[in-house]
């Protein structure tokens, strides 16, 4: 099916894109990669008067070094985050979470900053954003305000971003020397996760000094297991302390009950794979 | 209607289009490319893959303006001076297909594979073709296609099969 008619600007600088959305406001959808908007614009779940495309501005797109953290920009296409050095160096986590994100022909397309901005509960990139503690630049016509991960993510396909503002860029603490691991639970290889973990952690010798895990689909939003990362703290790095600290990562969280499965086997299966990623994250092959 | 100007199989085009025109629309209904193909209308098969700018897209999952300045090579433009692209010719060799409606979207996608890593494991292709559903379930031999066009170039072209 077609997309309803709409129209169409594709401006090439941040402001013009803010001074088009405050005029057409609720009228409007921004157009990032397109890799989730064309699908429902198709299937006529949505039907905006305007498209605003964000890829000619070219300000937004690409990684850079900001000394402790990394800037990824929101146009900046999973492809590209998946290759890029500086994201493996420092912040590992997102590299083995976009590794497994859609297939190769949606990487090539799909932007960092769209997905997280679509804030579907089951997209790849909320949860090891949220275990990182990133921060969220959104531009509107007041100006810039950050945002941290764990006020970006409001609800069900709802983020902290006003009518009338624009994700611009996503800063990365830098996690250098953390082991990182995520993963998904999948019937078929590039469909949405029926739920995934996303790990890293410090090692101290054999032991995990600390540790970061964040829950995808557990919920409507992104969860950050805190039980789970208190009670990995200072243990060694064995399968039974980390089993022991896993049994931790449903407490509360409420994820849906759907045709994959029902939220009673989402939460088993939230402590088999957080055991299975920390033990990866920590490089133990746990399974 | 937005005009847009862009190459095609190494062919400058230009068209009034609806911004709604998705790039396989375009591709089909304006330039007669119907080597393209529509598989499902959820983005999900890969039938539709053609190459934007280099890389791989699913060309129901892009309108015809945001290809706009930009360079689409389909399946109708692989092969060069009558000769089949080297992954066209391994899918006949090996027979990689079988009701043949996957056929263009897994060649197109087989080709930015193996530019990718022009000498893939069996498990990095059957990854690398994950976009691409074959209904038919006749993967083995798509497999098999993609592993024999890697061997054939490397012998020809050491540098690999991308177009």
């Amino acid at each position: 099916m077609n997309p309803a008619p709409f129209e169409y600007l594709a401006p090439t600088t941040v402001d013009e894109a803010v001074a088009a959305l405050v005029e057409h406001g609720d009228e409007a959808k921004i157009l990032a990669g397109g890799q989730s908007l064309l699908p429902v614009l198709r299937m006529r779940l949505n039907a905006p008067e305007w498209v605003i495309d964000l890829g000619r501005i070219e300000t937004l797109r690409g990684v850079r070094d900001a000394g402790d953290h990394l800037v990824i920009g929101a146009m900046t296409t999973h492809d590209q985050v998946l290759h890029d050095p500086l994201v493996h160096e420092h912040a590992l986590l997102v590299t083995k979470a976009v590794t497994q994100l859609a297939d190769a022909q949606v990487r090539h397309r799909g932007t960092f900053g769209g997905a997280l901005a679509h804030a579907d509960p089951g997209g790849d990139l909320g949860a090891p954003t949220l275990a990182l503690d990133a921060t969220f630049v959104i531009t509107g016509p007041s100006g810039t305000r950050s945002v941290p991960a764990a006020e970006f993510f409001v609800d069900l396909f709802e983020t902290a971003i006003g009518e009338d503002e624009i994700l611009t860029e996503v800063q990365v603490p830098k996690y250098d020397g953390w082991g990182a691991h995520y993963e998904k639970f999948v019937r078929v290889s590039h469909q949405w996760p029926i739920i995934a973990v996303a790990a890293t952690v410090r090692l101290d010798g054999d032991t995990i000094a600390e540790a970061r895990v964040g829950l995808t689909n557990m919920g409507s939003t992104p969860v950050r297991a805190t039980a789970v990362e208190e009670a990995l703290a200072g243990q060694p790095a064995t399968p039974d302390a980390v089993q022991q600290a896993a049994a931790h990562a449903a407490d509360g969280t409420s994820p849906p009950t759907d045709l994959n499965g029902d939220a009673e086997y989402r939460r088993h299966l939230a402590t088999v794979l957080t055991r299975r990623a920390v033990l990866a994250a920590a490089g133990r092959n746990g399974t | 209607m937005t005009r847009i100007s862009l190459t095609v199989d190494g062919h400058q085009v230009a068209d009034d289009v609806e911004p709604r025109m998705l790039l396989v629309q375009y591709l089909r209904e304006r330039l007669g490319k119907t080597g393209t193909v529509v598989g499902c209308d959820t983005s999900n098969c890969g039938a539709c893959t053609v190459h934007l700018n280099g890389s791989s897209v699913k060309s129901c999952n892009v309108l015809a303006v945001q290809a706009d300045g930009g360079e689409v090579t389909t399946i109708e433009g692989l092969a060069k001076d009558g000769e089949l692209h080297p992954v066209q010719e391994a899918f006949r060799e090996c027979h990689g297909l079988q009701c043949g409606y996957c056929t263009p979207g897994m060649i197109m996608q087989a080709v930015d594979l193996l530019k990718e890593n022009p000498h893939p494991s069996e498990e990095a292709i059957r990854a690398g073709l994950e976009g691409n559903l074959c209904r038919c379930t006749g993967y083995h031999n798509i497999v098999r296609a993609v592993q024999h066009a890697a061997e054939q170039t490397s012998h020809q072209h050491p540098e690999g099969v991308g177009a």
